[in-house]
């Protein structure tokens, strides 16, 4: 594959991270807190991600591997423990606070790719940066550009979301989830829902840009053979992390 | 393309918008129908009651002074047998004799200068009749000063036959009048007043005042001859104003009372029904405006309800983007606002029309329009205004509870 093209991004938007990206301490996470029906689904986790780590996490379904990528990716808070993500202790900030962290620190991709349809794949990678304000747009326009065209897809970048197939929608996803260069991608599935071959494209896409650029990256997979390939795999069984 | 200088919330909220086409197109066509029901209803009538106020004002004063009506005043004893004991137990109410009102040079005067007021003339009117050979009608005559009067009543424009060039000897008569004495422009009118003073005039002009009890009533003289008729050398028996702000006439009446001692009633008293008839009109006007924007703001409410319920999954991602509440918010109240301005825009030229097709095709006999539309910049600024308003307001409550979704819950479903 061709050497990938970066397009500077301002200052504040990769901060240096430093060594460690994801370290969390005793974290719980319950639901219905103060409810006769409160459940804890995640009991005491410990969890530290070092920078351009590729981890893969496994578990049965409902074992809380979606809940602590939520947590992980700021999406949602814990109900104990702490939780520092770009060595920024996250357990104490405001909604504001979280959101430009994880705007400009993390990156998603969700096992049913979840681009905006509304708009073409170039728009949907250029849509991060866009909702951040303080790009120009030429410079935007060249980054997403660079990111659809590192993903195969130059081809289809002016076409609306919805008219790609689902592995072009991934890759799309992922060029998104790379817009704003974050330290951490996390992956929901994000193969789950594709063949064999698209699969492992997105997989290598993944891989490449963990390579190549240093992102850390949580892997979200029920396939073994994947999770061999990370650097290593951490089990989540009944709100318990086990490596 | 993004455009390089919309911000994201614009460019997201158009989007949207443009995405669901059917859906952006029935609101605004609901929005439309609104405002255009707004914008004919308003022009229609605010020209009716303006056409109502012409033709009603156009023939009077707006306000008029008077003098005061003499009282008889009861017979009281000394003060040494206590004060407030009334002697005589009958009080007969005087004769209202004809009578100036005192000091009305100065009086004018003092009018004139205030700022509200458009037009001050004196008139001497009383009670006469009018002769021709052996037919007499009893005729009210009003002395008038033609140049300043004319300005609040333009008998000019009232004119049918003659002119109303009125010199010493001449008097205007109504169409009525001269059908029933028989008259025409240049005959001879004998008019006798009750105490006996007499006068032969020459019909000047004849005119209609749209009004058959005034045309069979009212004639017009010169001031001076008024005067020597009516026995008031150099007096007037009212002043007559008129004021730029109709409907603030009878503030400025009380003012002028106020300033002067002398009693003035506007039109808006001595036509109560009237006034109050237009008042109702404008009252249900008002009413029908309420409950339409009401109508107009629940529909774009319901639709962007059903937007966000859509849309929380690209709600759910945007926020996992780093896109903030507040961005969020202005997303979905930016749609609201944006589907009342198009609403109204669409709704302002189909009024528009509506109201030139209604003023082609409801003519009078004679092919002109049945009474002048008022086509007010300012009805369809304001209505573009406030359906853009009515959007924003609407949006408020699917927008916060877009911007309040939770991310996971929303990407999750």
């Amino acid at each position: 594959m061709a050497e990938l093209q970066r397009y500077p991004v301002p200052a504040d938007a990769t901060p240096d991270v430093g060594r460690v990206v994801v370290e969390m301490k005793d974290v719980r996470k319950a639901f219905n807190v103060g409810t006769p029906i409160e459940t804890e689904v995640l009991h005491g986790i410990d969890l530290t991600l070092d920078k351009g780590e590729f981890c893969a996490v496994m578990g049965p379904s409902g074992s809380g591997k979606s809940t602590l990528l939520n947590l992980v990716g700021l999406l949602d808070r814990p109900t104990s423990g702490t939780l520092a993500v770009c060595g920024e202790e996250t357990t104490t900030l405001d909604d504001r606070s979280l959101t430009r962290l994880r705007g400009h620190n993390i990156g998603f991709v969700f096992q049913y790719h979840h681009l905006i349809t509304a708009f073409s794949a170039l728009e949907n990678v250029m849509m991060p940066m866009l909702g951040a304000a303080g790009f120009a747009n030429k410079a935007m326009r060249e980054h997403a550009a660079a990111l659809i065209g590192d993903v195969g897809l130059t081809a289809w970048q002016d076409n609306l979301a919805g008219n790609l197939s689902g592995g072009q929608q991934q890759r799309v996803a992922v060029a998104r989830a790379l817009a704003m260069d974050p330290a951490l991608i996390l992956a929901d599935e994000p193969t789950g829902n594709l063949d064999t071959k698209s699969a492992d494209e997105v997989f290598a896409l993944l891989r490449r840009f963990n390579r190549d650029q240093g992102t850390t990256v949580l892997f979200v997979t029920h396939n073994p053979a994947l999770a061999s390939r990370c650097d290593k795999t951490i089990h989540v069984i009944d709100g318990i992390v086990s490596g | 393309m993004f455009s390089a200088w919309l911000p994201f919330e614009w460019i997201v909220a158009i989007r949207f918008l443009r995405e669901g086409r059917l859906q952006t197109l029935f609101i605004i066509t609901g929005v439309a129908i609104g405002v255009a029901v707004i914008v004919f209803m308003s022009a229609l009538m605010t020209g009716l009651q303006a056409n109502f106020i012409r033709r009603v004002l156009s023939a009077q004063a707006h306000i008029q002074l008077l003098p005061p009506k003499e009282v008889a005043r009861p017979l009281r004893v000394d003060s040494t047998a206590g004060a407030g004991v009334i002697e005589g137990a009958i009080i007969q109410p005087p004769l209202q004799r004809l009578k100036s009102i005192d000091q009305w040079q100065a009086v004018a005067t003092q009018i004139r200068a205030m700022p509200e007021v458009t037009a001050v003339s004196s008139v001497a009117g009383g009670s006469a009749l009018a002769v021709r050979g052996s037919a007499s009608r009893a005729i009210s005559v009003a002395g008038i000063e033609p140049v300043s009067f004319y300005h609040i009543v333009n008998i000019n424009q009232k004119i049918v036959r003659g002119n109303a060039q009125l010199k010493a000897t001449d008097i205007l008569i109504g169409t009525e009048m001269a059908s029933d004495l028989g008259v025409d422009i240049g005959d001879k009118l004998r008019v006798t007043t009750a105490s006996g003073a007499a006068s032969a005039l020459t019909v000047l002009g004849i005119f209609d005042l749209g009004n058959k009890n005034a045309n069979q009533r009212s004639t017009f003289v010169a001031l001076h001859t008024a005067q020597s008729l009516l026995g008031l050398p150099g007096g007037v028996t009212s002043l007559e104003v008129t004021v730029g702000d109709v409907y603030a006439a009878e503030v400025i009446a009380r003012r002028i009372t106020a300033a002067t001692g002398v009693e003035a009633d506007s039109w808006i008293k001595s036509s109560a029904e009237f006034f109050t008839a237009v008042s109702a009109q404008k009252a249900a006007n008002t009413a029908i405006r309420f409950f339409v924007g009401l109508s107009v703001a629940f529909g774009i409410a319901s639709v962007l309800v059903v937007v966000v319920v859509q849309k929380s999954r690209e709600i759910g991602i945007l926020r996992a983007m780093g896109i903030s509440r507040g961005q969020i918010l202005r997303v979905f109240l930016l749609q609201g606002g944006l589907l009342g301005l198009a609403g109204a825009l669409v709704g302002s030229a189909i009024g528009l029309l509506a109201l030139l097709s209604w003023q082609h095709f409801e003519i009078n006999a004679d092919g002109t329009p049945l009474f002048p539309l008022i086509f007010d910049s300012e009805l369809f600024i304001t209505a573009l205004l406030l359906a853009t308003l009515t959007g924003l307001g609407a949006a408020f409550a699917p927008a916060l509870r877009a911007a309040r979704l939770d991310p996971v819950v929303a990407i999750h479903g």
